[in-house]
């Protein structure tokens, strides 16, 4: 019963939010001759194995970390392995320092391998506290040319293989730029409204003067895919003309543009004239739209060299992100059409209310000031 | 999906570096950089009993008794390092073949804690296999099914335990399984029955008050609840969920004054911090701001490990102090899939009727009303999340 005393209520109450578990944070550093690396190491766990507090008043000093800093080196170290294909690291021992985390203060080791060269690939054994908490866990951040990696190291398992090779960071660089070029379409409004306003009327068609349901759902899709792919090849085009520099447009002209490329393409949905054309009409807008992307990725590109490797992504991500858009949106107005209401209601009054806005936007851009009511 | 993963991953591991860059050497040796939480003389006799354990690995007496001298540790300070320290003691004994029961309930426990349940379940049946009679065993067994919300297999697990053992623990068990299935009045009849009749260890005590005093709230008798949490509290046994439930309580009846007393000490267990924090939050006490920010940089923190063991308090502090309706209920619902108390469903219906989406709530309406869980606090929630 004595057990169940001490257990019991501990059973029942596990639900209590409590500390953060043991984690140590390791960063390394690669570059072409070197490796040099930060080890942060929480002071309660190093006094758990090597009692860092001598004086047992409770509390750890400076003094008490200092004395026993030899212990703090060789323990650490002697239970993480560096190495490469070829070569093992032998550790420079650096700077010892303290840091506070959000659970505590830290033991900061700071250390680098001599003579260590890293082409392809790392590998990392980890095995800090391996024997006393299974719990414990290695963050490691690495960081080589441009690349970043982030990981969990569990010191259970055997060593880890980083693969920091020219391949991976093309990846790395591709990751990167899709993840932009999705971003962008998504916060990018006027490029979702062009193609909004190109879209609204694909899933009908204009007879007689007089708009009607597409007769079937493949009839829609199609208008879609060719409006899509007018976009994409216009803008593709002069997204990569631009990036490489072979041309250049002051952007408050391109901006503007855009916001009555938005306008155009909104009416066109009230007093059809390109009626059938609205490929050709995605296909010369476009263009400019393709500028526009490559003002963002220029910015993108000033804080990392990413030649054409970035354009690729970037560019891939806007596509995705297009993709997506129309993936939900098509779906939905495929069905609407279907009802009375799709052309006075939907398309009608949002096409109104697209061009409205991209009036305001226009004359912002053109005039380069800004209207009060946004 | 998995690319976003990996970016959203590095981004927040990357984030959470970038806040610690300000590594220092300190200027005096006297500089104090860390107060450890475990006494001295306490921390002298867990060494000594570490160092007879490392010198006899096969003594598994020895490596039993000081597993749950941590384990005990882990549980006073909420501190997850002792359930390691515990953990990495057993391990020679949990080998599928050679696996000894006691130190798998034990382990049963650690893992529970982290909210292992499927893991801890089979610990517990694998224990039971080797040994019927394990009071400790059937306990945990029931309590993990209550937090899972399956409430006939724990009570068939407290009735399991009487057959060898009648005593105050499976007392409780019984009308804690009972209290939430449609018997909530017996419960607390026969709870309050037990109590008065019989005395126990300050641990089951403080245990059998609290639950009286949920039980009361649910019932809606904030005076009993009240003298009960008195009770409860008069036992100077430490539990950091006592303290949680009462602060709760203390919160819902507006008394913010009297949780700041009781916790302002306590900003290192995390479950409690966030109670402080409301309560703050209500009386604009100034250390509001800074303990609003030190929650964040715990959630950051325990971010890159992928830990998501408190997911119903980072609910809670999303809704009520971040203003941010939207991400307390993805929290809240996902909270809901692994455990299923009463405060889970209540953060879950909250977050949902904030957010405006109310169908959010279904499962919870569904789950309450097949279970017959009475709770007075959920009704008025519930009125609304019907509509």
């Amino acid at each position: 019963m004595r057990l169940i005393a001490t257990l019991i209520l501990y059973v029942w109450t596990a639900c209590a939010w409590a500390h953060k578990p043991s984690d140590s944070y390791l960063t390394f550093t690669v570059t072409e001759h070197e490796l040099s690396g930060r080890w942060d190491i929480a002071l309660r766990d190093l006094d758990f194995v090597m009692g860092l507090d001598s004086n047992d008043d409770g509390a750890i000093t400076w003094g008490e970390v200092r004395l026993k800093s030899s212990e703090i080196w060789r323990y650490a170290l002697s239970r993480l392995q560096v190495s490469t294909s070829n070569q093992t690291c032998i550790y420079r021992q650096g700077k010892q320092k303290i840091d506070q985390h959000t659970d505590g203060k830290y033991a900061v080791l700071y250390f680098s391998c001599d003579n260590f060269s890293v082409h392809d690939s790392l590998t990392v054994s980890y095995r800090l506290f391996a024997e006393i908490d299974p719990q414990h866990r290695g963050l490691l951040n690495l960081s080589y040319g441009d690349g970043d990696t982030a990981s969990v190291l569990d010191p259970s398992q055997p060593a880890r293989d980083f693969d920091i090779s020219e391949k991976q960071k093309i990846w790395a660089t591709l990751a990167d730029f899709i993840h932009e070029g999705i971003w962008h379409i998504w916060i990018g409004f006027d490029h979702i409204l062009f193609l909004l306003s190109l879209l609204i009327p694909s899933v009908m068609v204009y007879q007689k003067a007089e708009w009607q349901p597409a007769a079937n759902f493949n009839k829609a899709l199609w208008n879609v895919i060719r409006v899509v792919t007018a976009f994409t090849v216009a803008h593709s085009m002069t997204l990569s003309v631009a990036a490489m520099g072979i041309i250049e447009l002051p952007s408050r002209w391109v901006e503007s543009i855009i916001a009555a490329s938005v306008i155009l393409a909104a009416l066109n949905n009230l007093v059809p004239i390109f009626t059938e054309k609205r490929a050709f009409l995605a296909f010369v807008f476009g263009l400019i739209h393709g500028f526009g992307f490559a003002s963002v990725l220029a910015d993108l590109s000033l804080k990392e060299n990413s030649g054409l490797w970035g354009l690729l992504g970037f560019n891939l991500g806007v596509e995705i992100g297009q993709l997506a858009l129309v993936a939900v949106f098509l779906p939905i107005t495929y069905q609407l059409s279907r009802y009375a209401f799709y052309q006075p209601l939907i398309l009608r009054c949002c096409s109104v209310g697209i061009a409205s806005l991209a009036s305001i936007w226009f004359y912002e851009r053109a005039f380069n000031t800004s209207l009060i009511i946004f | 999906m998995k690319l976003i993963k990996a970016i959203l991953f590095s981004y927040l591991l990357l984030q959470n570096m970038n806040a610690w860059s300000e590594a220092y050497i300190p200027k005096t040796d006297s500089e104090v950089l860390e107060q450890l939480p475990v006494a001295a003389v306490e921390k002298k006799r867990l060494r000594s009993l570490q160092n007879q354990a490392n010198g006899n690995p096969k003594d598994y007496a020895l490596a039993l008794n000081l597993a749950r001298n941590y384990i005990e540790l882990g549980r006073i300070h909420s501190d997850p390092r002792y359930y390691g320290y515990a953990e990495a003691l057993l391990k020679p004994w949990l080998s599928p073949q050679h696996a000894q029961p006691d130190a798998l309930v034990l382990r049963a426990t650690i893992l529970q804690n982290r909210h292992d349940f499927q893991p801890a379940l089979a610990d517990l049946k694998a224990a039971l296999k080797l040994n019927q009679r394990l009071p400790d065993a059937w306990l945990t067994l029931a309590a993990i099914y209550e937090v899972q919300g399956e409430y006939a297999r724990a009570l068939r697990s407290c009735l399991a335990l009487t057959k060898f053992s009648v005593s105050l623990p499976s007392t409780i068990c019984i009308n804690s399984a009972m209290s939430l299935s449609g018997q909530a009045q017996t419960a607390y009849r026969q709870l309050t029955a037990a109590v008065t009749e019989t005395d126990g260890e300050p641990s089951e005590m403080t245990w059998a008050y609290n639950l009286l005093a949920e039980l009361a709230e649910r019932l809606n008798l904030a005076k009993d609840a009240e003298s009960w949490y008195h009770k409860a509290l008069a036992r100077n046994y430490r539990s950091v969920y006592l303290l949680a439930s009462y602060s709760d309580f203390l919160l819902d009846h507006h008394r913010y004054e009297e949780v700041v007393k009781l916790l302002q000490n306590e900003t290192q267990v995390d479950t409690l911090l966030l109670r402080l924090t409301l309560a703050e939050q209500q009386l604009q006490h100034k250390p509001f701001k800074d303990h609003v920010n030190l929650i964040k940089s715990r959630i950051a923190a325990a971010k890159p490990r992928g830990d998501s063991v408190h997911q119903g308090d980072e609910s809670r502090f999303a809704l009520q102090v971040l203003k941010e309706p939207k991400t307390a209920l993805s929290l809240a619902i996902s909270n809901w899939a692994v455990q299923k108390e009463p405060r889970d469903a209540r953060i879950l219906l909250e977050a949902a009727l904030a957010a405006n989406q109310p169908d959010a709530a279904f499962p919870i309406i569904e789950f309450l009303e097949t279970k017959h869980l009475e709770d007075a606090r959920l009704k008025p929630l519930l009125k609304v999340a019907k509509g």
